[in-house]
């Protein structure tokens, strides 16, 4: 699914091997289960030499991944941050289980989890992250290494992005087209895995009656002379008819988790979109306070008040000051004002290179989606071909059996 | 000519007045004993075929009284008891129902084809619904089919007068027959037999009651689970129909997958048409043929019960005979008639039995063996829908160059 050949890949090879139930305390000292997943990585060189090392390998669980992805998405906000497999086991058809234990969700999360590294490994920018390197080759002390590099505290406040996305005034038009496309995505696909999940439940139902019709075979040809046979041999189709839809739905499930991600990066893609209005606000925001300062540095030198401030009014109100205090304050404006350019400069440095990386990771964003998701379609395809063909095949064994009867 | 030798014997064993009006030699009575002998039945009735019979045409009928639906009933025969080579009559429900009851009369033990139910209260079916209609029709096309390729129904004079009579005519002609009162007569005679149950069964006949009990079973099971497939299909299909739509929305905010969506919308809408085709072939073929036979195992329910009547009454005059004092000629009279009776009940049903299986069997067979060609048709249309997605997302690959199909 991603291309070898950029940055960390190249040098080494990663996957998640295992996963392992364990028990401890957990922070308020009770007991829990937990999962925890084996990373091993491999310098890339050594199978090409002939010897075969055994890979180094650590232990973590899903936890930490979360907080590896909570710190690249507050150092690198302007990349598109491959998501995490999903917490908790959502779009279920009735078979599959919401449990996080099942066996079946652990596999398809140590799968998950291992797409997510190699996403990592090979993202231009993310790659090369030191925190991301130790998180595959420090077992211990990782968690402390991230808290030290301090990432929590320049997460933006909730509040203060959502305040930026309903004030923001010029963002990039680019941007906010990204950001519905990102709204229209997540909709779609939530849409798509509600509907699929629920045609496998009714497709499950289908095959799996079908095996009624092999016993019933089997018991009516015990009560025949010449259609036993055929009977019998029918029944056995039925039942294979039927035992097929297990490996068929399973198939559909990795498709799914195709979907999901997709799903999910959409999430991320309207992060960096968020962001972007952020920094735009911010600098508007700058550039807003830099004009009400000249006003004002104007209105005193002319003398004239055509903008509202406290101590205009209360001057109006008890009397004009003195010389010295226009001075004064003229004086505190000047340097505000040398601030206030000087911030716009920095803002607006800040929101131009953020808008340059961020578009060149989006646009790359959109080669791979549009690459994963085509490649997704066609798998789809090919899973469907697969079941007719498994169709056919039963069916014409029936048939012939039938012609037996 | 021997069925008809065989009906008339038959007849003179009920007691009742036959006025078919058709001209025969009476003197032409042998002992039944060895008209038995010849009591064989066509094997290869589908060479010698010389009598077709559709049924079509269905018409709705509004009077002051009732609302009803007549049939076309269409025959095409070359058979010399009939006045004409082609006939075409309209006959409603009650008009077949009255002929299964004249036939089974006629041929206590033999097994007539079961008519479609009067009325299907569980799936809530308005009588004059189309598809009900429908199936309907298809039915009673197979009943008269059945009837004609019957060795001994066939040449039935109820069956001819039904395939030929106007609708006047067979009004007048229902209205003779036995009367009320003989009819009366026979039923309780029935009915005392029953009560009073069958001692000495032979075997074989004990094994045909235990063997419908297993096939009654048996065929009702596989109807029921036909059913709830249709059931479960319906409710897949329902949820299938909202996947294509979902495709198609989500291509609209794409650009390159926009084309690649857009065709999986329209694969999806074509397994669809495919799905909903296989239900309604479900529907059509194999349901009708399971539940005609659940049907025909409450007939040959009947027919066992009657056979089972006849016994008895033979055992019963037997026991009188050996009791009573007085009237002994006439009872013996009586037990020898019943004794005939009993042994021309008994090869009739042995007969029919044998006839029957082999229908059964020819039957279902075909209606499996069309079920799973009709299923291997489904995937192999749906497998052709994929395929073809897949082609033009290979050809579109190979023009730009960058997609691997490894």
């Amino acid at each position: 699914m991603v291309e070898k050949g950029t940055s960390l890949l190249k040098m080494m090879e990663i996957s998640v091997a295992e996963a392992e139930k364990r028990t401890g305390k957990n922070a308020v000292n009770m007991q829990e289960t937990y999962t925890v997943y084996l990373i091993e990585t491999r310098p890339v060189d050594a199978a090409s030499e002939g010897t075969n090392p055994v890979p180094d390998s650590l232990w973590r669980r899903y936890s930490e991944f979360e907080l590896l992805r909570n710190y690249l998405l507050v150092t690198y906000p302007f990349s598109v941050v491959p998501p995490l497999p999903e917490k908790r086991a959502e779009f279920v058809w009735h078979k599959l289980s919401a449990d996080n234990m099942d066996p079946d969700f652990v596999e398809r999360r140590r799968v998950g989890l291992e797409n997510f590294l190699l996403r990592v490994a090979s993202h231009p920018d993310l790659s090369s992250d030191k925190i991301f390197y130790s998180f595959l080759t420090e077992e211990n002390g990782w968690k402390e290494t991230v808290f030290e590099t301090g990432f929590q505290a320049k997460a933006d406040s909730r509040l203060k992005a959502l305040n930026a996305t309903f004030r923001v005034k010029n963002p990039d038009k680019r941007f906010a087209e990204m950001k519905h496309y990102g709204d229209e995505l997540q909709s779609v696909i939530s849409q798509l895995l509600r509907v699929r999940a629920r045609a496998a439940d009714r497709l499950y139902g289908v095959y799996k009656v079908h095996g009624n019709y092999g016993r019933v075979f089997s018991e009516w040809s015990a009560i025949e002379k010449e259609m036993g046979d055929g009977l019998q041999s029918a029944g056995h189709h039925m039942d294979a008819y039927a035992a097929s839809v297990d490996d068929i739905l399973e198939e559909e499930e990795h498709y799914a988790d195709q979907l999901k991600e997709y799903l999910f990066y959409a999430d991320a893609l309207r992060a960096v979109c968020r962001k972007h209005e952020l920094t735009q606000y911010e600098l508007e925001m700058a550039a807003q306070d830099l004009t009400s300062k000249k006003q004002q540095r104007e209105e005193l030198a002319t003398g004239t008040i055509r903008t509202f401030s406290l101590k205009g009014m209360t001057s109006k109100l008890f009397g004009q000051e003195t010389p010295e205090q226009r001075e004064a304050k003229l004086k505190m404006l000047e340097t505000q004002i040398e601030e206030g350019e000087e911030l716009v400069k920095e803002r607006n440095a800040e929101c131009e290179e953020f808008v340059k990386s961020a578009w060149v990771d989006i646009e790359r964003f959109k080669e791979q989606k549009d690459h994963d998701l085509r490649e997704a379609l066609i798998s789809y395809a090919i899973m469907q071909i697969s079941m007719c063909k498994k169709g056919i095949q039963v069916w014409n064994n029936a048939k012939e059996c039938f012609s037996k009867m | 000519l021997l069925s008809q030798q065989l009906r008339l014997n038959e007849r003179d064993l009920h007691d009742t007045t036959v006025t078919d009006g058709s001209s025969f030699n009476a003197s032409m009575q042998t002992s039944p004993a060895s008209m038995i002998n010849q009591y064989k039945f066509e094997e290869d009735a589908e060479d010698t075929k010389d009598i077709f019979v559709t049924v079509d045409n269905p018409e709705s009928h509004v009077t002051a009284i009732e609302t009803y639906i007549t049939y076309r009933v269409v025959t095409k025969t070359t058979r010399s008891e009939f006045d004409s080579s082609e006939f075409e009559v309209r006959r409603r429900y009650q008009d077949f129902l009255w002929l299964k009851g004249r036939l089974e009369e006629a041929h206590p033990t033999l097994i007539v084809h079961p008519l479609p139910e009067k009325f299907v209260v569980k799936g809530m079916v308005e009588r004059f619904n189309e598809d009900f209609i429908e199936t309907r029709r298809r039915a009673l096309h197979r009943f008269l089919n059945k009837i004609a390729e019957h060795p001994i129904f066939s040449s039935s004079e109820d069956f001819k007068i039904f395939l030929t009579a106007a609708s006047g005519e067979l009004t007048s002609y229902k209205k003779q027959g036995p009367g009320f009162l003989s009819r009366m007569g026979e039923t309780v005679k029935a009915v005392a037999a029953a009560v009073r149950g069958v001692r000495n069964r032979p075997q074989e006949f004990t094994e045909m009651q235990e063997y419908v009990e297993a096939f009654s079973q048996k065929i009702s099971s596989l109807d029921k689970v036909t059913q709830r497939i249709v059931r479960e299909q319906k409710e897949y299909l329902e949820e299938l129909k909202e996947c294509g739509p979902t495709y198609a929305l989500w291509s609209q905010s794409e650009e390159e997958l926009a084309e690649p969506l857009k065709d999986v919308a329209g694969c999806v809408d074509r397994c669809c048409k495919e799905t909903e085709e296989q239900v309604k072939n479900l529907n059509d073929n194999l349901i009708p043929v399971l539940h005609e036979y659940a049907l025909c195992t409450e007939t040959l329910k009947a027919v066992l019960r009657r056979r089972d009547n006849i016994q008895a009454d033979f055992e019963a005059k037997t026991e009188a005979l050996a009791t009573k004092k007085a009237d002994r000629d006439t009872m013996r009279d009586d037990l020898d008639k019943a004794e005939d009776r009993l042994e021309w009940a008994n090869n009739a049903l042995k007969s029919d039995w044998t006839r029957w299986q082999k229908d059964m069997r020819t039957d279902l067979r075909s209606a499996f063996v069309d079920t799973a060609e009709r299923n291997v048709n489904y995937y192999e249309k749906c497998l052709a829908v994929w395929e073809s997605f897949l082609h033009s997302q290979r050809t579109d690959a190979e023009g730009n160059g960058n997609v691997d199909f490894s």
